[in-house]
């Protein structure tokens, strides 16, 4: 391989990923909002048909927000800075630029699949695993896809060192890979009836506790390893690239990283806890659980410090304050869940709105928050015009960020109001209110929620609108910026 | 001794080789650097000097490199 002076990084699968990370973003928080104001004003369930049912919508938000929204943008800044951080570009080898496409291809393929067939009530009835074994074994293919274009890309480097980031990317490829082959073992049930079921309607190959087990091991860890492990890979190089700021220190680093892969992945069980798995299982989940926050900290402390002695750069730069608040909203998020995970906080919480609550301050403030900081960072790299508006994306940042503390805060006060209400008892040890009774009283607050989705996306649509105007409208820009993006 | 005691035990132990791992790690790293055998910290700066045609930082293990030198 030659050094070449005219060479440059190949954007061209990393944009693709952009587009699509804005369009399912769109898509998927469209669908929250609209299912959070189900959930205050039912009636809003019979728009259209059968079609725009609560049971019919809330897998699509989850799994367009999961593996459209968030796939996409993990991709796109993976195409982007895997480049950068290796020092080599795609454009060196047709075998890199192909697989490349080709995991595109295949990904839109088998998302607009996931989107018609849970549409229509396709369903494996998994949680957050609901698509239908054909779709499984096509993403089976793209993972595998991915993974070589990784591994290709990284057998021909010129930085020797794998930087921290190229470590998480990796950590996600698999984590994910190992996980969702053991929860998606399943049968179409028209082989176990013979002859009987559906071809396209698949039954899990465990079953009772033991799918419970495996279905949550592989649950908690697509929030692991999705909404996690790439989002710090994310915030590794977006954060000191954009602040000029080398990571504070890149042992913590190192060591968050081992701690991570070693605690999170046996943390699962506390999804568990007072059922019927051994209850040494529940014990060792709660325990994993609470030893997550010191490398979940770890990291989130090592982000923050990055910030050392440039604070400054948070009033003048609003990427700066969407990575940090996004680091911060990691560290609260990582410090609810070990909270909720502990046994008798977890029998008032589980089943309740605190659990939506913890999961949508991790995914708005956390994961949102830092996909769209780093679409932002990249825009004027790769389409060489300064980002449209600094005014608009300051005023998205206040919408969102008023947004994520009403979701959060909502979803506490409904969430612990919901569990003390279900178990109250009165002097005879009768239960003392009926579900209606909590529904009516939590009215206001899932008003408040639906209030916090149409905040959201009214940011993601001011977001989306300056990522198309910087891609086409914006002022041209002759030189790479070296750390901070430039914007109008 | 049934099955499931049986793998509580196996999980209680390999929690605790686990654990001995990653602080035998944290010593490794924190020795090696002062030994002035790696330099992590510079590691780093991968992220910043980014371009395409910039000098790779590299793990440069001075040991090996003064190995690799002397082999010349």
């Amino acid at each position: 391989m030659q050094s070449n002076a005219a060479l440059e990084y190949d954007y061209s699968v990393a944009k693709l990923f952009v587009y699509t990370t804005i369009a399912f973003g769109f898509v998927g928080m469209l669908i929250g909002t609209l299912i959070a104001s189900q959930l205050a004003f039912p009636e809003l369930n019979y728009l259209f048909g059968e079609y725009g049912t609560f049971s019919r919508l809330r897998p699509l938000h989850t799994n367009v927000i999961i593996y459209g929204f968030t796939l996409s943008g993990i991709w796109a800044a993976f195409y982007y800075s895997a480049q950068r951080v290796l020092k080599v570009s795609m454009a060196e080898s047709k075998f890199v630029m192909f697989l490349g496409k080709l995991h595109f291809v295949l990904y839109m393929i088998a998302a607009v699949s996931m989107v018609v067939t849970l549409l229509l009530g396709i369903t494996a009835n998994k949680e957050y695993a609901q698509m239908e074994w054909p779709l499984d074994l096509l993403i089976v293919v793209i993972w595998v896809v991915w993974g070589l274009a990784m591994f290709a890309l990284i057998g021909i480097r010129r930085e020797k060192a794998l930087y921290i980031s190229m470590w998480y990317y990796i950590a996600c490829f698999l984590g994910v890979a190992m996980l969702y082959l053991f929860n998606n073992m399943e049968v179409p049930t028209y082989f176990t009836s013979g002859g009987l079921g559906s071809i396209m309607h698949s039954v899990s190959m465990y079953a009772g506790t033991n799918d419970a087990l495996v279905q949550w091991w592989w649950g908690h860890n697509a929030v692991a390893f999705v909404f996690t492990v790439p989002i710090i890979a994310l915030i590794y190089y977006f954060l000191p690239k954009e602040s000029g700021q080398a990571v504070y220190s890149y042992k913590l680093s190192l060591l968050s990283f081992w701690g991570l892969m070693f605690v999170y992945l046996w943390a699962g069980s506390h999804h568990l806890l007072w059922s019927t798995v051994p209850d040494w299982m529940q014990t060792m989940g709660s325990i994993f659980s609470v030893v997550l926050i010191l490398p979940s900290w770890g990291s989130a402390i090592n982000m923050l410090l990055t910030m050392k002695g440039e604070w400054n750069q948070l009033t003048e730069n609003p990427l700066i304050k969407f990575m940090v608040l996004a680091s911060t909203f990691y560290m609260l998020s990582t410090l609810e869940g070990p909270i909720q995970a502990i046994k008798s906080v977890n029998a008032i919480a589980h089943f309740t709105d605190w659990i939506p609550g913890h999961v949508h301050d991790g995914v708005l403030g956390w994961v949102a928050f830092m996909i769209m900081a780093a679409l932002f960072h990249m825009a004027p790299r790769m389409f060489k015009r300064e980002i449209y508006s600094k005014k608009l994306i300051e005023a998205q940042f206040w919408i969102q960020t008023t947004a994520v503390v009403l979701y959060f805060t909502s979803m506490w006060i409904a969430g612990i109001t919901q569990g003390m209400m279900w178990r109250a008892v009165d002097e005879y040890g009768n239960l003392m209110y009926s579900f209606i009774d909590t529904v009516t009283v939590l009215h206001p607050y899932y008003a408040i929620r639906a209030l916090s989705g149409v905040l959201y996306l009214t940011g993601f649509v001011m977001f989306a609108y300056n990522m198309i105007k910087t891609m086409t409208s914006s002022r041209e820009i002759s030189e790479e910026p070296q750390f901070r993006s430039p914007m109008a | 001794m049934d099955i499931r005691e049986l793998q509580g035990y196996a999980s209680f132990f390999m929690t605790i080789f686990l654990v001995v791992m990653l602080y035998g790690y944290i010593v490794y790293l924190y020795r090696s650097e002062k030994k002035g055998e790696k330099d992590y910290e510079k590691l780093g700066n991968i992220a910043l000097d980014d371009e395409i045609d910039s000098t790779p930082i590299n793990t440069s293990d001075p040991l090996s490199e003064e190995k690799k030198e002397q082999n010349k």
